[in-house]
């Protein structure tokens, strides 16, 4: 059952006080020190949609969770890890480099893994019917891609530098730029659907979603790093942003 | 900076993970695909479909959620294929498994009504002895941290409460499948409340 007390924050809540909600759920801390709570009042979506009992730990996972779904060349297209091209011009905005390797707990590179980012358009505005925010839409920006890791685990997309964007969590909430990540790893219990940050977005201490990890640590590890030797002249500015996956698999309990 | 990944001071063998976060309202631009509800292998001589709502805390349907589901083949085979989202090599469109191998993989979005349906086969034991199920994972906009799940189809209900014998009947209940009528089975997930469904933890 639910370790903290029900709060609910209202409709057309101010900054200050999803600020004081999200200090108090600092205090608390989540069950788990390297994930968001999913009980986490600041956002106020969450607040039907989690679980009030704990989920049940399965120590000894069956062979159905410690496999997973495997993808191969005929699931990605030499295009997919371009969101600038396949359009008839080019995006409007930053051109950006976003590369990094997929890692286990051991630290062992994860090759050949299906990566998938969808993120908005430079100007905040997803491709989406549902996001009516006034900001353009990019007729040259679809702003979805995919790519599989190479031998050394590492993934690599050339994109646009997605803008911020507001949402009606309260009263003038903006996300930090993002881009939106989804891995699977070699075991289904690895499966990871996660968003990565840019560095020294003025947004962060606003945002409620980033700060649902309330962990500074674990935090930081959701934001990339500019990464200048991965810049190229007069073409796209680089960023680099490692992930690791957790949960059991195969792979793992065969080291023990 | 992200760490050139270090381990963590809790546990100095093993890197911490990167944290999870919401799959939020426009993933449906990305990562539903064509056919991703069709798991069964073209010319599958006893398909099933398995369907049902997500539902909230209150009792509503979510309309922004994606239902995933990885499971054995009919003959408990855990080998899924590669190609559940092949692309077409003129356009790079994905045009989604071509039929012929089982992938396994299921990927649906909910309808604007909570509703998610896949069509697939029962799935065999995955090794000897073994009660054979369904693996879910469920993601939401409001959903922080996706969630697992099992849907049990009703023939191994005796399994599944051998399976966790400490569960109380009520809550064991929401990993059951119900059999609507022929090769028709109801899940529905709920996220919060009365029926909550039993989600699992893998630590
Ligand atoms: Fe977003």
């Amino acid at each position: 059952m639910s370790r903290s007390p029900r709060t609910s924050i209202r409709d057309g809540a101010t900054q200050r006080e999803i600020d004081a909600a999200m200090a108090a759920a600092d205090r608390v801390g989540p069950p788990d020190p390297h994930h968001p709570n999913r009980d986490y009042p600041p956002y106020r979506s969450s607040a039907l949609r989690h679980p009030r009992h704990a989920p049940l730990p399965v120590v000894d996972p069956e062979a159905v969770e410690l496999t997973g779904p495997v993808f191969g060349v005929t699931d990605v297209s030499a295009l997919d890890n371009d969101l600038t091209l396949g359009q008839t011009g080019e995006p409007a905005g930053q051109r950006i480099t976003v590369t990094g390797r997929v890692l286990d707990r051991t630290g062992r590179p994860m090759a050949g893994q299906l990566v998938e980012i969808w993120q908005a358009n430079a100007a905040g505005r997803y491709a989406h019917d549902l996001d009516q925010h006034p900001a353009p839409l990019d007729p040259n920006f679809t702003g979805f891609g995919r790519c599989l890791t190479d031998g050394d685990g590492e993934y690599s997309f050339t994109s646009i530098r997605p803008g911020a964007y507001p949402w009606r969590n309260h009263l003038n909430a903006w996300r930090p730029a993002h881009i939106h990540f989804s891995l699977f790893g070699t075991a289904f219990t690895q499966r990871m659907v996660t968003q990565m940050y840019f560095p020294g977005d003025p947004l962060f201490p606003y945002d409620p979603v980033l700060r649902s990890v309330t962990d500074q640590a674990a935090r930081d590890r959701l934001v990339a790093r500019y990464d200048h030797q991965l810049s190229l002249p007069e073409w796209t500015l680089g960023y680099r942003w490692d992930i690791v996956l957790g949960g059991p698999s195969r792979t793992l309990f065969e080291d023990r | 900076m992200t760490p050139p990944a270090h381990p963590s001071p809790a546990d100095p063998d093993r890197l911490p993970p990167t944290p999870a976060q919401t799959v939020g309202p426009f993933f449906g631009y990305a990562l539903p695909f064509p056919g991703g509800a069709r798991i069964a292998v073209d010319g599958e001589p006893d398909p099933i479909t398995v369907h049902g709502l997500v539902l909230d805390g209150a009792g509503s349907p979510i309309p922004d959620a994606l239902v995933e589901i990885w499971q054995a083949d009919r003959d408990g085979s855990l080998a899924g294929a590669p190609g559940s989202l092949r692309h077409d090599q003129v356009t790079s469109a994905v045009v989604g498994r071509d039929g012929t191998a089982f992938t396994g993989f299921g990927r649906v979005p909910t309808d604007a009504d909570g509703h998610w349906a896949v069509r697939t086969v029962a799935p065999g034991p995955h090794r000897p002895g073994a009660v054979p199920y369904l693996a879910v994972a469920v993601f939401a906009r409001g959903l922080l941290h996706h969630l697992h799940t099992r849907i049990y189809l009703p023939e191994h209900a005796e399994g599944l409460r051998a399976q966790f014998p400490d569960l109380p009947e009520g809550r064991l209940g929401t990993l059951l499948a119900q059999r609507e009528r022929a090769g028709v089975y109801r899940f529905d997930i709920r996220l919060q409340g009365e029926r909550e469904t039993v989600f699992f933890d893998f630590p």
